[in-house]
């Protein structure tokens, strides 16, 4: 049987099948390419994932919950960011508002996702919610938050009494 | 590492990962590194209007760390393969 592994390419068995007979051919005969092509590893960062999408506009959802849409001009290996132009969006209910922020620079391990707004598309805003004074929004969504806050405690500490470790235990994630 | 090498093998295939605060989001997988981080092409998130501020993207890089599963298409998860990998510690 073949020893295939996940760190070879699929066609490095029959390459290396290919290249001993050459060799037994003559030990210069050059060596061929066959198989699919793989991507260059150097594909596979962090930093060529965040490449693409410098100086993009993008939605940046934190784990504390916060929307912010601004423009990516900087980032490391950790996901550390700097957003331009930024504003944050709060949603409450069938609400949203915009607030001003300006620029952003986040610690990485803040970051929940990242999406490129497509901005073809940016201003269809879903049906669902609808745009509304920020204090109005702001009001609303303190209530909420409350609200989930309590409901949430009660149950971590229904599940803790029942010997469940609450899954992302302590942090909060939207 | 077996976990990235095993990612990169599924690039281009449509997968479905749920986030740990129940966000599902289906697209093309386009890249993936060492923590895990995800790449995701032409994204289509489930039950989208209990996520407004999800509409209107089109790819999307999600940290590793927030994801709870990756849905993988079946016939492109080769398990004898994985087993194979997993005993010879590679």
């Amino acid at each position: 049987m073949e020893r295939l592994s996940l760190n070879e390419s699929p066609g490095n068995t029959q390459q290396q099948r290919q290249q001993t007979q050459q060799n037994a051919l003559g030990p210069q005969a050059p060596m061929t390419q066959s198989g699919p092509p793989q991507l260059p590893p150097q594909m596979f960062t962090t930093a060529a994932q965040l490449l693409d999408l410098t100086d993009k506009k993008l939605v940046l959802v934190l784990r504390d919950g916060r929307k912010l849409i601004g423009v990516l001009r900087s980032w490391d290996q950790f996901a550390n960011l700097v957003l331009q132009d930024t504003i944050e969006r709060i949603y409450a209910g069938k609400l949203y508002a915009d607030v001003p922020r300006g620029i952003f620079l986040v610690r990485g391990e803040n970051v929940l996702l990242l999406g490129e707004v497509d901005l073809d598309r940016e201003d269809e805003v879903p049906t669902s919610v609808t745009k509304a004074p920020f204090e109005e929004v702001f009001e609303l969504k303190k209530k909420e938050d409350s609200k989930r806050k309590s409901s949430d405690k009660k149950r971590y500490t229904e599940l803790q009494a029942l010997g469940f470790e609450p899954e992302h235990s302590g942090e909060i994630l939207f | 590492m077996l976990f990235f090498s095993f990612f990169k093998t599924l690039t281009n295939q449509t997968v479905t990962i749920e986030l740990k605060n129940d966000i599902r989001i289906r697209g093309i997988l386009k890249s993936v590194d060492q923590y895990l981080n995800i790449k995701l092409d032409d994204i289509e998130v489930l039950d989208l209007d209990k996520y407004p501020h999800l509409s209107s993207i089109k790819n999307m890089f999600i940290r590793g760390s927030v994801v709870r599963y990756v849905m993988l298409p079946r016939s492109e998860v080769d398990v004898g393969l994985l087993e194979d990998a997993t005993r010879r510690g590679e």
